[in-house]
């Protein structure tokens, strides 16, 4: 199709008379050298500033602390036998599993609330609702900083009227366990809500005049309508919150710094005590090299339901 | 809508018309009171930043009710808006933002042209690939970046590591993938009609992107750019990784490090520069609305 255009574009270049173009020009017009141009600046920077640096890191890692000696893969063997290391994978994978599940519940069924009410109202309902999702996360998690306060918190002042607490939101593994996942909850949901909202949207409304005509109830109809329905974009949604959660780094780093004790610590935070506070930079490069596998496997998930999607379109 | 409808049905269905429409009331009852339960999870942050904003230090020391202001007072607002550090991290954050904004569109606007209209060897490879450049996160290339920054610096003498300026080269990593996929998007939908005429006019492939494309696109455009915006805005590690220098920092970084004096926490200056800083995504969100959602949830993007 587009090699159409082409013929005809240049057809009608060469069909004027009074343009002779030569050798030089005819390169510089070729479409592929134009298009070879227009995406060189892309293709720079993706080289040197993400696939280089993705390699460079593989080859860190296998450098001593001081970065004189190839030690193979003696940073990886050191990590294994480090408890600490295990801890952050758990962590890792406690954070982001709970969170997406979280987050997507509380999206899913935020969405089907404000799906209900009359259109006129749901834009304000959903303008105020996303606004967790358009301040930036570092700021607002100071905002929880300042909420769970060991010594001025305003959720143990208001719990204390319950005759509940003080409850050490950050002092304590489990609460700050507990704390960063909810911020992170509280921070991503909004991103599932509109997400989810969309896809709500585009269900026929048919189709549940049908379901209830035939007499399904609420349950039914979310699991035999809604769901298939929503299918691919949950899907979607789901695996890119996943990547963005696992590698997550402003929410712990403000609220905890890792501690208590390492308790809380993901890839990305632990990446960062080690290799920049503690300049360790091989053994931070092969934390953070950790998070590959996962984010690999989440994305060629996206990738296939990105390209049937594609496909369907 | 359908109440209407079955309005016109007929008696023999009043019975059930009733029923139905008592549980639409109630349906739409409860789900005005979870929605002010959710409502109330979601905007406490950031009221409280509000309200811990307009307190002085002694109200916050004096642990009264914290979720009320007994003297309201805007010194906080005037401390950070006259002080000179904080004037610089506003300055540096706008001045990196907007730069990367206008890098952003200058690299992705061809590219996502010449990937959406000129079928060329490897070029839905070089799609696929964008999009997977995308999901590789900033945590996963902090430490070979600085690590790069370094061995350059040492090799040309030129300045990089804690200079505001390096970030402007590093962000577009994280906006120019997104802001190419979405715009590819863009302008494979628009008709093939429009630049086959301005071909066959003798347009060329230039002219075809700035008179056609870029005019057409436009709302795309200025999603993207919006996104490109918020990102360089909002972003934490990288500055935090390759700035420490007061001068050199950005507005998150600078109010996590700076107005954290040892163990003194001014909550009040705090949460003052936290709520000035998060007012720019705001206040664009606030007037943009839909170019915003459209950007960012475009593709799918983070939360």
């Amino acid at each position: 199709m587009a090699d159409v255009v082409v013929e005809q574009g240049r057809l009608a270049r060469t069909a004027s008379p009074r343009k002779k173009s030569t050798s030089l020009r005819n390169v510089l017009g070729r479409k592929s050298t134009v298009a070879f141009f227009l995406t060189l600046p892309l293709i720079l920077l993706i080289a040197m500033l993400v696939l280089y640096p993705a390699f460079y890191s593989l080859y860190l890692a296998t450098l001593n602390k001081a970065m004189t000696k190839f030690v193979g893969l003696g940073n990886f063997t050191f990590l294994f036998k480090r408890e600490t290391f295990w801890m952050v994978v758990k962590q890792s994978c406690i954070f982001a599993i709970t969170a997406v599940i979280f987050k997507a519940l509380i999206g899913f069924i935020v969405a089907h609330f404000v799906h209900n009410i009359p259109g006129k109202k749901q834009r304000k309902w959903r303008g105020m609702l996303l606004v967790p999702w358009v301040i930036p996360p570092a700021m607002s998690t100071l905002a929880w900083l300042w909420l769970f306060d060991p010594s001025y918190s305003a959720f143990n002042y208001t719990l204390s009227f319950f005759g509940v607490g003080p409850i050490p939101w950050l002092g304590d593994t489990f609460w700050a366990r507990f704390s960063v996942i909810l911020v992170n909850v509280w921070y991503g949901a909004p991103f599932f809500l509109i997400m989810y909202l969309a896809a709500l949207k585009s269900v026929p409304d048919q189709l549940y005049e049908a379901a209830s005509i035939d007499g399904a109830n609420w349950w039914q109809k979310i699991w035999h309508i809604t769901l298939p329905m929503m299918r691919n974009i949950i899907a979607i949604t789901t695996l890119f919150s996943l990547i963005v959660t696992f590698a997550n780094f402003d929410i712990v780093r403000i609220l905890t710094s890792g501690g208590p004790l390492d308790t809380t610590h993901l890839f990305a935070t632990w990446a960062f005590q080690v290799g920049i506070q503690s300049s360790d930079i091989p053994l931070g490069a092969c934390v953070s090299l950790f998070m590959v596998p996962i984010l690999a496997v989440a994305a060629i998930f996206i990738l296939r339901d990105v390209n049937k999607r594609g496909n369907e379109a | 809508m359908s109440t209407l409808a079955i309005d016109k049905a007929g008696p023999s269905r009043k019975v059930k018309l009733g029923s139905m429409s008592r549980d639409r009331t109630w349906a739409l009852r409860w789900s005005y009171f979870f929605l002010v339960l959710f409502a109330i999870f979601f905007l406490t942050p950031p009221v409280y930043m509000l309200i811990t904003s307009l307190k002085s230090s002694a109200e916050i020391s004096a642990a009264t009710n914290p979720w009320w202001v007994f003297h309201p007072t805007l010194s906080n607002y005037a401390e950070l808006l006259t002080s000179n550090q904080f004037l610089r991290f506003f300055w540096n954050s706008a001045i990196i933002s907007i730069t990367v904004v206008i890098v952003t569109m200058l690299i992705s606007i061809p590219a996502a042209f010449a990937l959406a209209r000129m079928k060329f060897w490897g070029s839905a490879t070089l799609a696929t690939g964008v999009f997977l450049t995308y999901l590789i996160p900033d945590s996963l290339l902090f430490i070979p970046l600085f690590k790069m920054l370094a061995v350059v610096q040492e090799f040309t003498g030129i300045t990089l590591l804690n200079r505001w300026y390096v970030l402007v080269f590093i962000y577009p990593t994280l906006t120019v993938p997104f802001c190419t996929w979405i715009m590819i998007g863009y302008f494979a939908s628009i008709p093939k009609e429009l630049d086959e005429a301005a071909l066959i006019d003798g347009a060329s492939w230039l002219q075809t992107l700035t008179r056609i494309f870029i005019p057409v696109a436009l709302p795309g455009l200025i999603a993207a750019t919006i996104f490109a915006f918020t990102v360089s805005w909002a972003q934490f590690l990288y500055p935090l990784v390759f700035t420490t220098s007061v001068d050199q920092l950005v507005l998150p970084v600078g109010i996590t490090t700076t107005l954290i004096k040892g163990d003194v926490f001014n909550w009040g200056q705090i949460m003052t520069g936290a709520l000035l800083g998060a007012a720019p995504p705001l206040i664009i969100y606030a007037f943009l609305m839909d170019y915003y959602i459209a950007g960012l949830t475009a593709g799918a993007t983070k939360g």
